[in-house]
C-alpha cells in the first residue's frame, strides 16, 4: 500500500493524467463567449426590454385596455388613457414602465389582446442613473421602432404555440 | 301570499311576485339583462329563463307571474328550476344568440371590467361561438354631451327606452324597425332633453350608452370608492365618490330607497372637472387692489388687523350653499365669541327661520312619503330642476295612481301633467280663502301634500306668503296625526343644517341682504357665491373655487369640496347625512373646520376643538339630532304650522319665480366645470328653439 503510493507520486501520475484532460480541452472548441463582440443564443420567449410596437402602417397598437397594468404583479405600469384628439379613439396619454419595479414575468405581454407590449430581445439595457430606468411612452415607442424586425420574427415562431 | 317551490326550497312570496323575484326570495340567482326592479317588465332578453314544471318549454321568469303558474295535480305549489340542464342549455343558448352581433371589443369598451354582458358570459355562456358571418353594424347615434354611444354593442334590452319614458319622463328615446335591423335612437339625433339623462348609461347592461366625459379615462378596477353625500340641491342624493390618486374621477349613484333610489341628476354626476378646475389652492391678500399669493400666516395676520379694531356691530358674516354643518357651527362659535350677531345662511333672502320650529322649514312629509300623497299643490317651486329627484317622486307617484296635481308658479313643463292654478300670491289668497276650485281636491284628499319653493319664500313678503300656506295647510287638514302634507323645499344643500343650527341673525343682527350693501365693515363669507356684495367691506372669502365671491374678497382662504372632507349635510326633508373624504384638498387648501379653529387662535378666540372628533363630540352634545346619521328626527310640525298660520301679513303682488335660472350652474363648483357649462348651452338653445 504504502509503495503503491510511493510510486505514484514518483511517476506523477496524477500530473500527467491532469495534463492529459487539459491538452484535451485545448484542442476542442471553446465553450465561452468573447461577450461583448459575441452573444449567446436566446430563444424567441426571451423577456428582455420592453417595447411598444406598431402596426405597419405607423399607427400606435397601444388601445389603452390597461390589462398589462391590471395584471403587472410589480405595479411597475402606469397607464393614462384619454380619446386622442385628431380621432377620438381610445388611445394612452401616458404610458410608463418603472423599469427597477419590472420582475421581467411577461405578464404584460400575455395580457396584451393587440400585442402592443412587449418584452423584446435586448437585455443591453444598463444605465448609469435610476432616473433613466423610468421609461416613458416616447422611449417604449422607440424602442419599439429599433427592434421592430427581431420582435416580430420572435412573435412570428412562437405563434404555433399561443 | 302564495306557495312555490323553487329549486327544491318552499318559500312564501306575495301572489303578485314574478318568478324571478320569487327565485330571488329563495337565493336563487337569475341572469337577466333588460329586466330591472324600477323600470316596467319588457321581457325581451330571455337570459331569465327557468324551467316550470309541467311547463312545455323554458319561461322568462321576469315576465311570468307566481299567480300565472298552476298547482301541480294533488294541490301541491307550483315548482320551478334555476338550475336544471335545461335551464343552462337554454341561457347558453340565448348567450350565444346576443352575443352574435355582440363585438369582441372589450379591450376598448368602457363598460369592461363593469359590464353585466362580459360578466354574465363567464358565468353563463360557453367558450367559442358558431356564428362565422358578418356582424350586424349599426352606425353611432348623437345623444347629448353627457351619452356616448356605441350602438354595435346594444343588446336591445330597451332599458333606456323605458327610463326615459317612465322614470325621467322625457320620452326622447326609442327603437325603431325589428328583429336584427333593430336601432335604439332618439330619431332626430337630437340631445336628450332630460336632467337624468346620463342615468341611462349606468342602466344600459353593455357598453351601448357610456358616460361622454370621462370616456375612456379609468378603468373601474382602478378606482377607491367612497361613499358619500350629493351637495348639487337639498335633496342629498346618496352617491359613491370613485377616486384615482388625488383625483375624483367619477361620481355614481348609491342605492336609497328614501332620497333617490338608484338616480341622480346630470349636475350630481357630472360636476367631476368642476372639482378640479378653478381652484384656490393657495391664500391670497389683496394689495393696492390686486389678489397676490401669500402665506396662511399673512392671511392670517391681515384677518386679525382689521378684526381687532372693528366693532362687532359692524363685523357679519354669511354662509354659502355647499357648506357643511361642522364649519358652520365652528363659525359660529367663533361669531358668539367676538360677540358678532350679523350671521346669516340664507343668502337668496329666504325667510325661513327656526323660530317657529323646525317643522316650519322641513320637507316634512319626506321623499318618500309623496308616493302616499292623493293630492298635490306645489306654491312657488319648479321641483323638476330645484330637486330633480322630488319631481320623480311626484311623477312616480303620478304614474301610479293620478291624483290631482296643482301649481302655483312659473308654468313649466314638470314632466307630468298639473293643473296651472296661477302665477302668484293672488291666486294662493284665492285658494287660502276657499274662492277656488282645487281647495275641494285638497279638503277631499286623505293625504293633500303641500310643497312650497324657494321661489314663494325669498321675496319680500315671503313671510306672509308662508303663513298662508301654513293656514291652506291647516284649513285642509294636511296635518294630523300620521300625515304631515306641509313641505317646505330647499334649493341649497346646506340650508337646514345652518337652519337647524341658528344661523340667522341674532338679536339687532342684520341679515344677508343687508349685511352686503355695506352695513358691515368686515364680512366673513363662507363660501356664498350667489350673492353680490357692495364695495367697501373688507371680505374674507373662504372657499374652493375662484367664483364670484373670492373676486370681491380681500383675503381668500381656501377650503375644501365635500368629496375632500368629511361633513354633516342635512338634506330638504331632515335627514342627516355624512359626506366623506375621497380625495384632498388641492395644494394648500384646507378642511374649513380646521381653517376657522386656526383662524379663532390668531384672533384670540381660540376654539375649544383641535380634531374633528372633537368637534363633533361638541355638536352632538349641543345638537343632539346631528349625532342620529341617516335618520329624519320628528319635528313638531303640528305646532310650527300653528305658529306660522298665526303670523299673518300681507301678500305683495308681484309673480312667484323659481330661484334656479340655470339648472346646469347653479354653484360654484358647476360654474366652474366644462360639461356643465356645454350642457347649459345646449339647454339654452333647446329652449330658444322651443320658443320659436
Amino acid at each position: 500500500m504504502q509503495l503503491d503510493r510511493i510510486a505514484q507520486s514518483l511517476l506523477l501520475k496524477e500530473f500527467i493524467s491532469g495534463f492529459i484532460l487539459t491538452v484535451k480541452y485545448f484542442f476542442k472548441p471553446k465553450a465561452t463567449l468573447n461577450y461583448p463582440f459575441e452573444m449567446g443564443h436566446r430563444g424567441p420567449r426571451f423577456r428582455g426590454e420592453h417595447a411598444l410596437r406598431r402596426y405597419p402602417n405607423g399607427e400606435e397598437r397601444c388601445i389603452a385596455c390597461k390589462l398589462c397594468e391590471a395584471i403587472c404583479p410589480a405595479q411597475a405600469i402606469t397607464i393614462e388613457a384619454g380619446p386622442r384628439r385628431n380621432d377620438g379613439t381610445r388611445r394612452t396619454t401616458r404610458y410608463d414602465i418603472d423599469m427597477v419595479k419590472c420582475i421581467y414575468c411577461g405578464m404584460c405581454q400575455e395580457a396584451c389582446p393587440v400585442d402592443a407590449i412587449v418584452e423584446g430581445p435586448n437585455l443591453e439595457f444598463s444605465v448609469e442613473t435610476r432616473e433613466e430606468l423610468y421609461y416613458d411612452k416616447a422611449k417604449l415607442l422607440e424602442n419599439g421602432e429599433r427592434w421592430e424586425r427581431e420582435i416580430a420574427k420572435n412573435l412570428a415562431k412562437n405563434a404555433p404555440y399561443r | 301570499m302564495a306557495k312555490i317551490i323553487v329549486d327544491g326550497v318552499e318559500v312564501d312570496v306575495p301572489a303578485e311576485y314574478t318568478l324571478l323575484q320569487a327565485a330571488e326570495m329563495a337565493g336563487a340567482e337569475i341572469p337577466r339583462f333588460c329586466y330591472h326592479e324600477r323600470l316596467s317588465i319588457a321581457g325581451n332578453c330571455r337570459m331569465c329563463l327557468v324551467e316550470v314544471k309541467g311547463a312545455p318549454k323554458p319561461v322568462a321568469s321576469c315576465a311570468w307571474g307566481v299567480r300565472d303558474c298552476r298547482p301541480g295535480p294533488n294541490g301541491e305549489p307550483p315548482e320551478i328550476s334555476t338550475k336544471s340542464p335545461t335551464v343552462k342549455k337554454a341561457r347558453e343558448g340565448v348567450m350565444e344568440f346576443l352575443l352574435i352581433n355582440h363585438p369582441l371589443d372589450c379591450p376598448i369598451c368602457d363598460q369592461g371590467g363593469q359590464c353585466d354582458l362580459q360578466d354574465q358570459a363567464m358565468a353563463y355562456g360557453v367558450d367559442s361561438s358558431r356564428f362565422h358571418e358578418n356582424k350586424r353594424a349599426v352606425t353611432d347615434k348623437y345623444l347629448g354631451p353627457l351619452v356616448r354611444t356605441s350602438m354595435n354593442r346594444c343588446i336591445h334590452c330597451t332599458r333606456c327606452v323605458r327610463f326615459s319614458a317612465e322614470v325621467a319622463g322625457v320620452p326622447d328615446l326609442g327603437a325603431l324597425w325589428r328583429g336584427e335591423d333593430m336601432e335604439i335612437t332618439s330619431y332626430l339625433e337630437k340631445a336628450l332633453g332630460s336632467e337624468l339623462q346620463a342615468n341611462v348609461a349606468d342602466l344600459c347592461p353593455v357598453g351601448a350608452l357610456t358616460h361622454k366625459p370621462e370616456a375612456y379615462h379609468y378603468r373601474p378596477w382602478e378606482l377607491t370608492k367612497t361613499d358619500s353625500v350629493d351637495v348639487m340641491d337639498a335633496v342629498g342624493s346618496s352617491i359613491r365618490v370613485d377616486s384615482r390618486g388625488r383625483e375624483v374621477m367619477r361620481i355614481l349613484p348609491r342605492v336609497n330607497e328614501a332620497v333617490n333610489e338608484e338616480w341622480i341628476t346630470d349636475k350630481t354626476r357630472q360636476i367631476v372637472d368642476g372639482l378640479r378646475l378653478q381652484r384656490l389652492d393657495r391664500p391670497f391678500v389683496r394689495e393696492n387692489g390686486r389678489l397676490r399669493p401669500a402665506s396662511w400666516q399673512e392671511a392670517f395676520a391681515t384677518i386679525a388687523n382689521r378684526v381687532k379694531g372693528t366693532d362687532p356691530k359692524r363685523i357679519g358674516a354669511i354662509v354659502g350653499d355647499l357648506a357643511a354643518v361642522e364649519e358652520m357651527y365652528a363659525l359660529k362659535l367663533l361669531m358668539e365669541s367676538l360677540g358678532v350677531t350679523n350671521i346669516d345662511a340664507r343668502q337668496d333672502g329666504s325667510v325661513l327661520t327656526p323660530v317657529y320650529g323646525r317643522g316650519s322649514y322641513l320637507f316634512n312629509t319626506t321623499i318618500s312619503g309623496i308616493e302616499d300623497a292623493d293630492a298635490i299643490l306645489i306654491v312657488g317651486s319648479n321641483p323638476r330642476i330645484e330637486a330633480s329627484l322630488v319631481n320623480v317622486r311626484i311623477r312616480k307617484r303620478w304614474r301610479a295612481a293620478p291624483p290631482p296635481i296643482a301649481l302655483i308658479g312659473e308654468h313649466a313643463d314638470l314632466t307630468y301633467p298639473y293643473e296651472y292654478l296661477g302665477a302668484g300670491p293672488e291666486t294662493l289668497s284665492e285658494l287660502a280663502s276657499g274662492r277656488h276650485s282645487f281647495i275641494e281636491k285638497l279638503r277631499g284628499a286623505e293625504r293633500p301634500l303641500i310643497i312650497v319653493g324657494q321661489g314663494a319664500l325669498s321675496r319680500p313678503d315671503g313671510l306672509a306668503v308662508l303663513s298662508t300656506v301654513a293656514q291652506l295647510a291647516r284649513d285642509v287638514g294636511a296635518v294630523k296625526d300620521g300625515w304631515t302634507g306641509f313641505s317646505v323645499l330647499h334649493t341649497a344643500a346646506s340650508r337646514v343644517g345652518a337652519l337647524d343650527l341658528g344661523l340667522v341673525p341674532g338679536e339687532w343682527g342684520l341679515n344677508a341682504q343687508t349685511m352686503v350693501q355695506g352695513e358691515v365693515d368686515v364680512l366673513f363669507n363662507l363660501g356664498a357665491d350667489e350673492i353680490d356684495i357692495a364695495p367697501g367691506a373688507f371680505v374674507i372669502y373662504q372657499g374652493t373655487h375662484g367664483d364670484r365671491g373670492a373676486h370681491r374678497a380681500d383675503v381668500i382662504l381656501p377650503a375644501a369640496t365635500y368629496t375632500e372632507k368629511s361633513g354633516t349635510y342635512v338634506n330638504t326633508e331632515g335627514r342627516v347625512q355624512l359626506a366623506n373624504r375621497a380625495a384632498f384638498a388641492p395644494g394648500e387648501a384646507r378642511e374649513d373646520w380646521a381653517i376657522l379653529r386656526a383662524l379663532s387662535d390668531v384672533l384670540g378666540h381660540r376654539l375649544p376643538f383641535d380634531s374633528l372628533n372633537a368637534l363633533r363630540a361638541k355638536l352632538y352634545a349641543a345638537y343632539p339630532h346631528f349625532a342620529a346619521v341617516e335618520t329624519v328626527q320628528p319635528a313638531d310640525s303640528f305646532a310650527a304650522i300653528q305658529a306660522l298660520a298665526n303670523v299673518g301679513g300681507s301678500l305683495g303682488r308681484e309673480p312667484f319665480v323659481s330661484p334656479v335660472k340655470d339648472f346646469y350652474l347653479t354653484n360654484p363648483i358647476a360654474r366652474a366645470s366644462g360639461v356643465m357649462a356645454e350642457c347649459s348651452a345646449l339647454a339654452r338653445e333647446l329652449k330658444l328653439e322651443a320658443a320659436e
